[in-house]
């Protein structure tokens, strides 16, 4: 169906169920409730598990096919949001223009970045993509100010002159929207005590992700994603072959920026505003670990490492010693100041410590990342159901999400 | 005329003359072998003739047309495939993909931007794949992983890859090194039974004297860089000028 074989639309169609019934699934605990502050079902947060998972997956397109490190992606990402931001400024605050012009320009720099990036592979190729992304960043920082607004960055403003848009009434704020439907407005259902929150923004986001995740199975599937394959495997016998393994590379190279131009752009029709941290180092790495985390060369792997990292970036964060009293408060005195002293720098500013904890083990026990995890809890699941004819349906391998 | 001509084709490493003056000529469907003893320049040889090094001088024309100076996945897309001392196939990839490529390589071109389709809907090329393992004897090993195959298996592997390609010329370098004597018996067998049932030329070069006599239609010797004998397999083994060069004068 929709050129898929039966397992990768299995999978297409499992992905769009979660995705749209995110909303749901993200928040299983009650308002007011103690675990509540799990809940991951509030619309910038969802927003951002989907706009990094776009990320991800064409990161994965470069380097789980092709073998190539980039460490440099966020650059695109950074060219992107720029792009989509002064269409915003220039054009229209509509989102549909700020996303295309968004790809596009990523996809145009990356051909330029790629191009001279691909003329070493290995180390160096890290490297230079590294090098690239750090002059991005400094060119946004100072040099570019009067494109890029600097330190500060750029937010659409009233009097920015929109040429497709009607003048704002005075005091009106720009908004992105969809041909009228503001990416703010959301609808929030009550449900005894649970509270569910749809927001336009995110859905506009979730379809794009829904669409380049099916693109990125056609590519996987296609003879294009075999070479990319070939690629990794050996450079050598592919020229012996008759191919030249450079043009497959700079593709699979500005396929993924162009993904990670989507994001950026689709990062801009959220929230309206983009700053050089944007393109930092330590952004390039995060798409990194994310792929890295979730399983490198796998279909749904970047995504489900992307939604792991962005959660535990927004949860363990949030949670501080008061909460960390309340949960141990059974305890004896001393035992519970004890134990929250021990946890305390894991969370909070140090959930990095816990994430870096997390990912060591993800590399040294599983690494083929969570998606190997899923798989070898299937496999133990299907041996019981053989064996025993135990049946945990409810014990099934849930991604970590 | 031959289907190769290597003329006047000079190499020098610094101040070794690898290749001095070779002239070759490779005559449509027969096998002809290269030998000689170690240093001779070989491999400098073969490498000149699919393009991993540029000669000094000299010319090398396949079929009529220049190949010097073009890059290696040029001269095969010319029609000329290379099975390597040590196989070089794509080990994290399946048999049968690893049969497919070469499929693409020949239909498409070297660089197609094919990313929406799929593999498995290429029927006529799938077809190929699958009919040359099965020649080969390969086809309940398809969906294994090339590189959990055995040393036997991956040459066999690679010489599916090259002959899916329909090659009109095949280089072998030294395609039984390392093998057990009995398998160096069945590479000998399967290079024979592919020689007869395709129109082919095949250059190999080889050290082991049982391979070289069992297979070759023509022999050329190389020694010190350059062409010292050049005939049928009897006369070579009766040339003393050989003898001399490769096996310091003691008889065949």
């Amino acid at each position: 169906m929709l050129g898929l074989n039966k397992k990768d639309f299995l999978l297409l169609l499992i992905v769009t169920m979660l995705t749209m019934l995110a909303p749901f699934v993200l928040n299983p605990f009650p308002e007011g409730s103690a675990l509540a502050q799990f809940n991951a079902g509030y619309p910038d947060l969802m927003q951002r598990f989907v706009i990094f998972g776009i990320f991800a997956i064409g990161f994965n397109i470069l380097f789980g096919l092709t073998g190539y490190l980039s460490f440099g992606h966020a650059a695109f990402l950074g060219v992107g949001s720029y792009a989509a931001i002064w269409m915003m400024k220039l054009l229209t605050m509509n989102v549909i223009p700020a996303i295309i012009v968004a790809v596009v320009v990523a996809g145009l720099f990356s051909v330029v970045v790629g191009f001279i990036s691909l003329r070493r592979s290995g180390i160096y190729f890290s490297i230079l993509t590294l090098a690239f992304a750090m002059m991005s960043y400094q060119l946004a920082y100072s040099v570019l100010t009067p494109i890029t607004g600097g330190e500060t960055g750029l937010q659409p403003k009233v009097n920015d002159p929109r040429l497709l848009d009607s003048a704002l009434v005075d005091g009106a704020t720009p908004t992105a929207n969809l041909f009228g439907l503001s990416m703010r407005s959301s609808y929030e259902l009550e449900i005894g005590s649970w509270l569910f929150t749809f927001n336009a923004g995110y859905y506009v986001a979730a379809v794009v992700m829904l669409l380049s995740f099916y693109l990125a199975i056609r590519i996987f599937r296609s003879p294009f994603g075999m070479m990319l394959r070939a690629v990794k495997s050996n450079q050598n016998r592919m020229k012996y072959t008759g191919l030249n393994p450079k043009p497959y590379t700079l593709a699979a190279f500005v396929i993924s920026g162009m993904y990670a131009g989507l994001a950026g752009g689709l990062m801009v029709a959220m929230d309206s505003q983009v700053g050089p941290e944007r393109m930092f180092w330590t952004a390039s790495g995060e798409v990194v670990l994310m792929t890295i985390l979730g399983g490198v060369g796998t279909l749904i792997g970047p995504v489900l490492g992307a939604g792991a990292i962005k959660y535990m970036e927004n949860i363990i964060s949030k949670i501080n010693t008061e909460i960390l009293h309340s949960w141990f408060s059974f305890l004896p005195d001393g035992l519970e100041d004890l134990i929250v002293n021990l946890t305390y720098p894991f969370i909070g500013k140090g959930w990095h410590l816990t994430l870096g904890i997390v990912f060591m083990l993800v590399v040294i026990f599983l690494p083929g990342g969570l998606v190997e995890g899923a798989q070898r809890i299937a496999g133990l699941i299907r041996r019981k159901d053989k064996s025993g004819g135990m049946p945990p349906a409810s014990a099934k391998a849930e991604p970590a999400e | 005329m031959g289907i190769l001509e290597v003329s006047g084709v000079n190499k020098r490493f610094g101040g070794l003359q690898a290749l001095g003056d070779v002239n070759l000529d490779i005559v449509e469907n027969t096998i002809h072998a290269i030998i000689g003893p170690n240093g001779a320049g070989k491999s400098t040889l073969l490498n000149c003739l699919i393009g991993k090094l540029d000669p000094d001088t000299g010319s090398v024309m396949f079929d009529g047309k220049p190949v010097l100076g073009l890059a290696p996945h040029q001269i095969n897309q010319m029609g000329i495939s290379r099975v390597f001392q040590t196989p070089e196939i794509f080990a994290e990839l399946t048999v049968l993909e690893n049969v497919v490529i070469p499929c693409f390589a020949k239909r498409d071109g070297p660089f197609r931007m094919h990313a929406y389709e799929s593999v498995f809907h290429e029927n006529e090329l799938m077809d190929k794949a699958e009919s040359i393992l099965r020649d080969l004897n390969m086809h309940m090993k398809k969906e294994m992983h090339a590189g959990a195959l055995s040393r036997g298996d991956k040459r066999r592997l690679e010489m599916a890859m090259c002959l899916v390609q329909e090659p009109k010329l095949l280089l072998l370098d030294e395609p039984t090194a390392g093998m057990a004597r009995a398998d160096t018996n069945n590479t000998i067998d399967l290079l024979k039974e592919i020689k007869e049932k395709r129109d082919i030329t095949m250059v190999v070069i080889e050290h082991d004297m049982h391979v070289v006599f069992s297979l070759a239609e023509k022999i050329s010797v190389l020694a010190q860089g350059s062409i010292i004998a050049e005939g049928l397999p009897q006369d070579i083994k009766g040339n003393p000028k050989v003898q001399e060069a490769y096996l310091g004068g003691a008889q065949l």
